[in-house]
């Protein structure tokens, strides 16, 4: 059965909150593979909503591209936003 | 009693068939969802028979019921009682099982009894989905390629002489229907029906011929596979009374 496709799992913990990736499993299509999700991922609460995506339709960065794709910013200093005196007080930054 | 005793019953043992895949089922998938599936009705038996406990008087409890009756004193349908066999047989068995429990929920949440209301209320949700689950793998296997159609069709066919005892109803059936406590299983029959023949029908699967059923189980009459499902069962708490962990 290894010839079933892979899905990506994806679980709303709750509203207001982004999808996050929580694992993957085999399931022959979209529904199977929900309530397969429902099962594996979802027996305590978990989640407000399941997204399944094939993972053969996710396009990844390869990791050889690392230094091509991220380096660049980390000499522009002024794309981070340190410049700014703090004011006494703020407590959450 | 009888009737929690029954519920009770019938969710238990299936529940514990159930829980004989864990480890061996097809897919890993496969083998949560029904581990999931037997835990459902397993936490729906604990209900029921603390339910028929406290009717019972008290001095019973659900473990005492559960693990020192034999199978004379069990309740069950003859149906859940029957092996796994193969994933199909299991199906079979699992689709005649949760689209009668469904309906016999739905029924129960209008029932005079509170508690009974108030425990069907909490299956019901699970059992649906048990079903939507049963239906929806017969209907990929039944229209799936020669080999799960025919065995499918096979099992189908196999398990259907168990489901006449879905339906009867005896003079404890009677009296509870009377005072409102449980529904009329006969007016559910029709819905069954059609729920089996729409699922066989996109399966592709051909409704078992008629056949003469068999039933008993409720009476407390079962066939030969019940005692060593229940000395399984039974084997711990019977060798160490009171053991704990």
């Amino acid at each position: 059965m290894s010839e079933l496709p892979l899905w990506e799992i994806f679980i709303r913990s709750q509203h207001g909150l982004s999808h996050k990736h929580v694992g993957s499993l085999h399931a022959s299509d979209a529904e199977m593979a929900l309530a397969h999700a429902r099962d594996a991922y979802t027996r305590r609460n978990e989640g407000v909503s399941i997204w399944v995506v094939k993972a053969s339709d996710i396009s990844a960065s390869a990791p050889g591209d690392k230094s091509a794709l991220f380096d660049p910013s980390n000499d522009k200093v002024y794309r981070h936003p340190t410049f700014f005196p703090m004011p006494d007080g703020v407590k959450h930054l | 009693m009888q009737f929690a005793l029954r519920m009770g019953d019938s969710t238990l043992v299936l529940g514990h068939r159930l829980s004989e895949w864990c480890g061996h089922a097809p897919v890993l998938e496969e083998d949560l969802a029904i581990a999931n599936t037997a835990l459902d009705l397993l936490g729906s038996a604990r209900h029921w028979l603390s339910l028929a406990a406290e009717l019972e008087g008290g001095h019973r409890t659900e473990d005492d019921l559960a693990f020192g009756r034999d199978a004379s004193d069990y309740f069950n349908l003859l149906l859940v009682e029957e092996p796994n066999g193969d994933y199909a047989d299991t199906l079979a068995r699992q689709l005649y099982f949760d689209a009668w429990h469904t309906l016999m929920l739905e029924g129960l949440t209008g029932s005079t009894n509170a508690k009974i209301a108030d425990i069907s209320r909490q299956a019901r949700s699970a059992a649906a989905f048990h079903l939507r689950r049963s239906s929806d793998l017969i209907i990929r296997l039944g229209d799936g390629t020669t080999e799960s159609h025919d065995r499918m069709q096979r099992a189908i066919n196999d398990f259907w002489i168990f489901t006449g005892e879905l339906f009867d109803k005896d003079g404890t059936d009677e009296t509870l229907i009377a005072g409102g406590v449980i529904p009329d299983v006969a007016t559910s029959q029709p819905a069954w029906q059609n729920h089996i023949e729409h699922t066989l029908g996109a399966a592709t699967l051909a409704l078992p011929p008629v056949t003469a059923m068999r039933s008993g189980g409720r009476r407390g009459v079962h066939g030969e596979h019940l005692g060593f499902l229940l000395a399984e069962m039974q084997f711990l708490p019977r060798a160490y009374p009171g053991a704990r962990w």
